[in-house]
């Protein structure tokens, strides 16, 4: 625990230190962006909803991402299965009859974005299962694909005439907002606490989660105790996929209420971002999704003193400095 | 549509659009020959792409964009060698970040810079014709000076016992880490070069303009088996893949230009699929020292 509590730190002061030095290199003061950064997320009753906004997503593709990782697997993928998911929940939320009942409808709609990210990701699984082709190319690959695909699929019949998103979608299937002054944020934040719980439970107490886990740190051990490697990491990818496709409950359903190309973009790497600071432990998860969310939103407000993709930046570092950190501290500590 | 396909304007096209495949590919076998799994290269990429567009844009000389774009590479391989052999981290999640990390930084740079979100100025750039440009013959010269220097020389023997037996070779006084650092800084520069003809030969700098081409010749590297002249031959495959897609769009086939831009993309898939389990990759690939 202290291990991990020393990774995260350091990482974070690391990022700071970086994001520093890129703000005093564009001739700004660090304080007065960290700070106005502050003010207008945390300090600002608006602003605070929107990190919460933010964050929802951050939680599914983080939990979506570190489930991998404690296969064993690398799903960068992400961003793909969150398009096919947010556009299958769209999809249906629009073509429900309107008259259906909201206890019926959002799970109708949530779920088909479930299936249809974990769809995505078990073809990479697949692939890594029967051909041995490692599942990080064919990840990236498939958010490219699955972008080209859904365009295509809504402009050739989903889509408004002369537009890039779909119809508005039937009432009852709409995410009541949280209603914090007016934000983005939305009931799905509970849903995706309550993923975050799951994910948890799954892992730790049921024995396919035992199961998974055990392939992840060794692969051989597991599979010389019976455990069937090749159908694990199939499940595990698409049920990677599936928490990854459930965004769209807080983008489609709880938002603009329509699917719309470019909507969400980059939470997919973000969760990667999420996954390895929250140590790939639902807690830290949510943590982490809460810190990148208020960068996220925060980014954003600060625009006139700094490019917002600034946050992009101190996104990647921070990975950086996990990766570096968490290997120095398991190569100081096991001697 | 088969009239250009076999034209000699299509061919050239081809060799155009291979280079930047090329390069990276050749840069791509040489750190994964020495043990070091380079997911980084569409970062190095996408570094030379930007630094040679500003290179060029300042000086309005390609050969000081080539340059610039040289640098660039070199820098983000630093970057990525620094956390992946001094700090041994997860090389797939710090060649991940890299991406990020270049992504990021020259759309950044990019807003700073030139003051837009999606592209620069025109620069100085290469003409349509590729073979007419020197910088064209240098990148194909390349190829047979890697392979000769991993096949032939002691230094390519160093570097290929390293990403086969590091324990081994440093019992006979090879230092691996250096050894490795020189493979990913010479990655660095191939990629680097590779995103400055990218660059170069599209008049500017547009953002995420590498497209995923570092995977693809990541790719390459497997489908050649992690030999240089194999993984070339490869990635003039992607070429044609991308010269293909890019005249079917324009051709007027009726094919929605969507679905025709995914083909690069699946054939790489198709390609991992189907030679991974053929080929050995170096033996102590993706295992920090």
């Amino acid at each position: 625990m202290k291990r991990e509590a020393y990774i995260i730190v350091v990482s974070l002061l690391v990022a700071m230190a970086a994001g520093s030095l890129l703000i005093l290199a564009i001739g700004q003061s660090p304080a007065q962006v960290y700070g106005t950064l502050l003010a207008r997320t945390w300090g600002d009753s608006y602003g605070f909803g929107q990190v919460l906004f933010k964050t929802t997503p951050l939680i599914f593709t983080g939990l979506a991402v570190a489930l991998a990782f404690r296969v064993g697997l690398f799903n960068i993928g992400a961003e793909g299965q969150m398009i096919v998911g947010a556009f299958a929940t769209g999809l249906v939320g629009t073509w429900l009859p309107g008259g259906t009942p909201w206890v019926i409808a959002i799970p109708l709609a949530i779920a088909a974005g479930v299936i249809a990210g974990g769809a995505l990701g078990a073809i990479p699984g697949y692939l890594r299962a029967r051909f041995g082709a490692h599942e990080v190319i064919n990840t990236i690959m498939l958010n490219f694909i699955a972008g080209a695909l859904v365009l295509w699929a809504g402009r050739s019949w989903f889509f408004v005439e002369e537009s890039t998103h779909t119809a508005t979608v039937i009432d009852s299937v709409r995410i009541p907002s949280l209603g914090i002054s007016g934000s983005a944020a939305n009931l799905s934040f509970f849903l995706a606490l309550l993923a975050a719980a799951g994910v948890w439970y799954f892992l730790e107490r049921t024995r396919r989660g035992y199961e998974w886990r055990a392939v992840g740190e060794n692969p051989r051990a597991a599979e010389a105790a019976g455990i069937r490697i090749g159908r694990s990491i199939i499940w595990a990818m698409a049920a990677s996929g599936a928490l990854a496709g459930a965004v769209g409950a807080n983008f489609v359903l709880g938002y603009k209420h329509y699917f719309e190309d470019g909507i969400g973009r980059g939470v997919g790497f973000m969760g990667i971002a999420v996954a390895l600071l929250g140590r790939n432990h639902p807690v830290g998860i949510v943590l982490a999704a809460l810190l990148f969310g208020t960068l996220s939103h925060g980014g954003f407000e600060v625009s006139e003193l700094v490019p917002k993709e600034l946050v992009d930046v101190l996104q990647a570092v921070i990975i950086l400095a996990v990766a570096a950190t968490s290997a120095e501290v398991r190569r100081l500590t096991t001697r | 549509m088969m009239e250009t396909l076999f034209s000699v304007a299509f061919l050239i096209q081809m060799l155009r659009i291979t280079v930047p495949y090329m390069l990276a590919a050749l840069g791509g076998s040489i750190s994964e020959r020495s043990g070091v799994i380079n997911i980084a290269l569409e970062g190095k990429l996408l570094a030379g792409a930007f630094c040679a567009t500003l290179g060029a844009y300042y000086t309005d000389s390609v050969f000081v964009g080539a340059a610039a774009g040289i640098g660039g590479g070199v820098v983000v391989g630093a970057l990525y060698a620094l956390v992946v052999i001094r700090f041994r981290a997860d090389q797939i999640v710090a060649g991940v970040a890299i991406n990020l990390l270049a992504l990021g930084l020259t759309r950044f740079l990019l807003k700073r810079a030139f003051d837009s979100t999606a592209n620069s100025p025109p620069i100085e750039s290469l003409t349509a014709n590729a073979l007419a440009e020197p910088l064209f013959w240098i990148a194909c010269a390349l190829v047979p000076v890697v392979h000769v220097t991993l096949m032939h020389t002691p230094f390519g023997l160093r570097l290929r016992a390293v990403g086969d037996h590091p324990e081994a070779a440093a019992t006979v006084g090879v230092a691996v880490a250096r050894v490795r650092w020189i493979a990913v800084l010479i990655a660095g520069a191939l990629a680097g070069l590779g995103g400055a003809w990218l660059a170069l030969s599209s008049g500017g700098f547009v953002a995420e303009m590498s497209g995923g081409r570092g995977y693809v010749a990541l790719a390459a590297v497997i489908m050649g088996k992690w030999r240089p002249v194999a993984a070339t031959l490869a990635c003039l495959l992607f070429g044609f893949a991308e010269a293909f897609q890019l005249n079917l769009q324009t051709s007027g086939a009726g094919l929605p230009s969507e679905l025709v831009q995914m083909l690069p993309y699946v054939l790489t898939m198709v390609v991992l699929a189907g030679f991974i389990g053929r080929s050995r990759a170096p033996g102590a690939l993706g295992k920090p020292y």
